[in-house]
Parts: structure tokens; C-alpha cells; sequence
């Protein structure tokens, strides 16, 4: 793969939790317009290669190299990361109580947007940004007034968090298991709404998941194994069906 | 209880987590403010102590609530280099008393909050909803005491005091006291201590939002509400301004 035009290039990338190492010499580079699917067993590393990427205090780098958009990805401190254009969605959506989704997300953009040198939006714009996000993933604008994921539901969770992405309009989404807690519906308007804002010739998707079922809904262009901390196997969308039919461990021997 | 002549020492129940040195400088200190509510009678009242960092602050209150009276205080306590605000309350048959508060230190501040709330009389009612925010090396104490006299039945009396630590320097204190002389009465109280929480921080800064921004908006949420009701908007809106200035200036 070319240094040149990738939109994230990960070299030999290494990691630890808690002294643990977690990531062992991971690589992999993704371009502008592609999807790219990351599956694994448990324990394989995929929540800890979401939260290295994202700058999570406790995932130390132990080793290797990360370039965003041609920038040091490891030197930026989280919130640079985000106002750079990468987003990342948690398996485990995580609750503020007393600030509302509303107050929180227009903060978020505002702060996003003048790191990069644009006017902030005002309060009028950005509800009508809010409520056209919402729409198109089914969440009702009430949801939004309410503190930041508190007494949601797992599905409202996902959707809110996919609402989050749409106004925030990365480049980048790392999406960390944002399948698990959804019932079918909710599978396919979330995997629609990945689709309407990430599926772009200037955006990229990195998809991380344990199961099959939302490629169905968001088709990868290509599919990766990740297995003991780094990528053992890469291949196209028919990598996933074939795990999907014959298990991780007779795919990885293969 | 008059206002003591001599300096309190740590033995004083009341002072044990106070600045005696800073108090020291300001010694004697006058006599209470008092207030009186008249029976049947509805009062509000708010007091913002934001003195200059050197400077000792002691504000005592005496206040009287008559039968079927009301008064509800809000408290913000964040100046000096000791900030102690005291109530000192009682409440005859069916008054009512209510107290949010509050309290924010930081650099090596003391902020301090004492509340005495006697139930004379049967069917009062009293809250204390206290909120403590430490950061440096300050101290944010509350000492509250709820006593309920002989015969002072159907009281009903509720304390909350929550505290947030922004560095492992800083201290808080909680020390509530329940005195109760009646056996048809409802007294609840709680207190606990806790810091930010660090993945709703990383969850703040992986959308954008930088550490600094991050902390303000939760500490903003953590004493949020405590004004809501004040009456008089443009009061809100100092009490409102003011806690957010100093909020800020923590980062």
C-alpha cells in the first residue's frame, strides 16, 4: 500500500493496557471512499485498537506508527484527534448525567469547528442540523433535549450515537461494535444511516465488529481478521461469510 | 448560643475542619444577622460570598420561622481565603425551610457551610441540598444538624450533601448530625464524595471537547438545578455567571 493518499496508515502499531500488551504489530492502511470491516474473536484486541486510535488515557503506545490524513495520529491529544476529523463511535455509549444531548453536541461541533478555523454555528443552525440527523436515524428530537445517553435504551443508545456522527461529520468513524444491543429494525436504520454519512468519496469507515449481520446492511470493501493483537488475514466481503459459516478458528488456520 | 468571645479551637465541634488561623485575623466576629419570618409569611433570600482571595469571610444567621411561615435560601460560597457561612434555624408549627448551596474552593481556600435546624414544633418541614466542588489543596466542608424537639411530631426533614474532588490534594468534609426527641418523624440524610468521572471525560474529548471545556461542563452539571428556583431572574443569572466564572478558572 502506498504511503502517499492514505487516509489512515497504521504501521506495526503496539499497546498496552494496565502493562498487559494488547496490540502486537498491527498494520493497516485505509483509503478516502473505502469501508473496511474489522472482525475478530473476544479478546482479540478490537475494543483496545478502537480506544488506541481514539487516545483513551490508559492505552499506552507501546511501539509502531499511526498517520491521520498524512498527520501523526499518536502525537494529538483526543479532542485534536476529533477535531481532525475522526470520529469514534463506543460499543458502550456512556451516560452524562445533567447535560443534554442538545448542549452537548453543539459544544462538541463549536469546539471541533473552531480548532479548524470556522465560525461557530448558531443555536438556530445547529437545531435544525440536529433535527435532520435525528430524523434520518429515526431518533425523536425530544430524545435529544434529555441528558447525553441517560435512560436509554441499548438500541436509543446506538441511534443517538449514530446522530452524533452525522452532525459531527467526521472523516473518519472507527465504529466500535455499534451492531451489539440492536434488534433487526434498529440494525437496519443504523447500518442505513452509516451508509447516508460516512459512504462518501472523501469519508472512510472502519468497521469493528464481532458478527456478520449489520455488513449485510453496511458492505465492506474489505475485511480483516484481527486475532492476538494483529491483523492475521485480509481479504473481500466473502472473508466475513466464510467466518460467518465455518468459525474464526478454521478461517485463521486456513 | 451567643457568638463566642473567645477563638474557637478544633474541639469546637463546629470549627474541627476550619481555617482557625484565618479566623484568627477577623476575630471577634459581630453578632448573627437575624431575620425573623413572620407566621404565615413567605421569604427568599440569597447570598453570593465571593470575597477577595485574602480575605476572611464569617457570616452567621440567626433566623426564626414562624407557624406556617416559609423561607428558602440560596447559597453560593466560593470567595476568601475562609469562607464560612452559618444558619442557625428554627422552625415552629408547620414552617418551612429549604437551603441549596453551593460550595466551591480551590488554591488553599477553606469554604465552609454550618447548619443547625431545630423542629420546635409538630409539621415542619426542612432540605438541605448541598453541593461541594474542591479543587488544590481546599477544603469544602458541611456540617449539618437537624434536631427535632420533644413532641415535634410529623417533621419531616431531608439533608443531601454531595462532593466532587478535583485533585487528590483537595478535601471534603461531611458531617451530618441527626438529633431526634419525637418518634413520628421523617429525617432522611445522605452524604458521599466522589471525583469526575473519566470516561464520561474521554467520551467529552473523543466529540471534541477540550479537558479544560470537559470539566467545567460536568462540574456545571454536578451543582446544576441548585438555582433553578430562585425567584428574582437577575439574581439567578449573577449566581448563575458567577459559579461559571469560577468554574472555569479551575481548569
Amino acid at each position: 500500500m502506498e504511503d502517499q493518499g492514505n487516509m489512515l496508515r497504521i504501521d506495526d502499531l503496539r499497546s498496552e493496557v494496565d502493562g498487559k500488551p494488547i496490540l502486537k504489530g498491527l498494520s493497516l492502511a485505509l483509503n478516502a471512499g473505502e469501508v473496511h470491516a474489522i472482525m475478530g474473536p473476544n479478546g482479540a484486541g478490537k475494543s483496545t485498537l478502537a480506544y488506541t486510535l481514539g487516545g483513551r488515557p490508559g492505552y499506552e503506545v507501546t511501539g509502531g506508527s499511526v498517520s491521520f490524513d498524512g498527520r501523526d495520529l499518536l502525537a494529538m491529544a483526543p479532542h485534536e484527534r476529533a477535531a481532525a476529523g475522526l470520529f469514534l463511535g463506543f460499543q458502550y455509549p456512556v451516560e452524562i448525567p445533567g447535560i443534554s444531548n442538545v448542549q452537548f453536541l453543539r459544544e462538541a461541533l463549536n469546539s471541533q469547528r473552531k480548532a479548524r478555523g470556522q465560525e461557530p454555528l448558531s443555536a438556530a443552525e445547529f437545531l435544525r442540523l440536529a433535527r435532520e440527523k435525528a430524523a434520518l436515524l429515526g431518533l425523536d428530537m425530544e430524545m435529544l433535549k434529555r441528558p447525553v445517553n441517560v435512560g436509554f435504551s441499548g438500541g436509543e443508545k446506538k441511534r443517538a450515537e449514530m446522530v452524533q456522527m452525522g452532525i459531527l461529520d467526521p472523516k473518519l468513524a472507527i465504529l466500535d461494535e455499534t451492531d451489539s444491543g440492536l434488534d433487526i429494525d434498529a440494525l437496519k436504520t443504523v447500518g442505513a444511516g452509516i451508509n447516508a454519512i460516512m459512504r462518501a468519496p472523501d469519508k472512510a469507515v472502519l468497521l469493528i465488529t464481532h458478527y456478520q449481520r449489520l455488513l449485510d446492511y453496511v458492505q465492506p470493501d474489505f475485511v480483516h481478521i484481527l486475532a492476538g493483537g494483529r491483523i492475521v488475514k485480509s481479504g473481500g466481503p466473502e472473508l466475513a461469510l466464510a467466518l460467518e459459516r465455518e468459525g474464526y478458528a478454521e478461517v485463521i488456520a486456513a | 448560643m451567643s457568638a463566642l468571645a473567645r477563638l474557637p479551637t478544633r474541639r469546637d465541634e463546629a470549627w474541627r475542619y476550619s481555617d482557625l488561623d484565618a479566623a484568627a485575623r477577623i476575630w471577634p466576629v459581630g453578632e448573627p444577622e437575624r431575620l425573623v419570618v413572620a407566621p404565615g409569611e413567605s421569604r427568599a433570600m440569597s447570598l453570593l460570598q465571593d470575597a477577595a482571595s485574602g480575605e476572611a469571610v464569617i457570616r452567621d444567621h440567626r433566623i426564626e420561622i414562624g407557624a406556617g411561615g416559609s423561607l428558602a435560601v440560596h447559597l453560593l460560597d466560593m470567595g476568601g481565603m475562609l469562607g464560612r457561612v452559618t444558619f442557625d434555624v428554627t422552625l415552629a408549627r408547620g414552617a418551612h425551610f429549604e437551603l441549596k448551596a453551593a460550595l466551591i474552593g480551590a488554591g488553599a481556600q477553606t469554604i465552609e457551610l454550618v447548619t443547625t435546624v431545630t423542629h420546635a414544633e409538630p409539621e415542619a418541614t426542612s432540605e438541605q441540598i448541598v453541593r461541594a466542588i474542591a479543587a488544590g489543596q481546599a477544603t469544602t466542608s458541611y456540617l449539618g444538624q437537624i434536631k427535632v424537639a420533644r413532641g415535634a411530631q410529623k417533621t419531616d426533614a431531608a439533608q443531601s450533601f454531595k462532593a466532587m474532588l478535583l485533585d487528590r490534594t483537595a478535601t471534603a468534609n461531611a458531617k451530618p448530625e441527626l438529633e431526634i426527641f419525637a418518634d413520628d418523624v421523617k429525617c432522611a440524610h445522605g452524604a458521599s464524595v466522589g471525583e469526575l468521572d473519566r470516561t464520561a471525560l474521554f467520551y467529552m474529548a473523543s466529540r471534541g471537547l477540550d479537558p479544560a471545556r470537559a470539566r467545567a461542563l460536568m462540574l456545571e452539571a454536578f451543582i446544576a438545578g441548585l438555582f433553578d428556583d430562585m425567584a428574582d431572574e437577575a439574581e439567578r443569572a449573577r449566581f448563575d455567571a458567577a459559579a461559571r466564572a469560577k468554574l472555569e478558572a479551575l481548569g
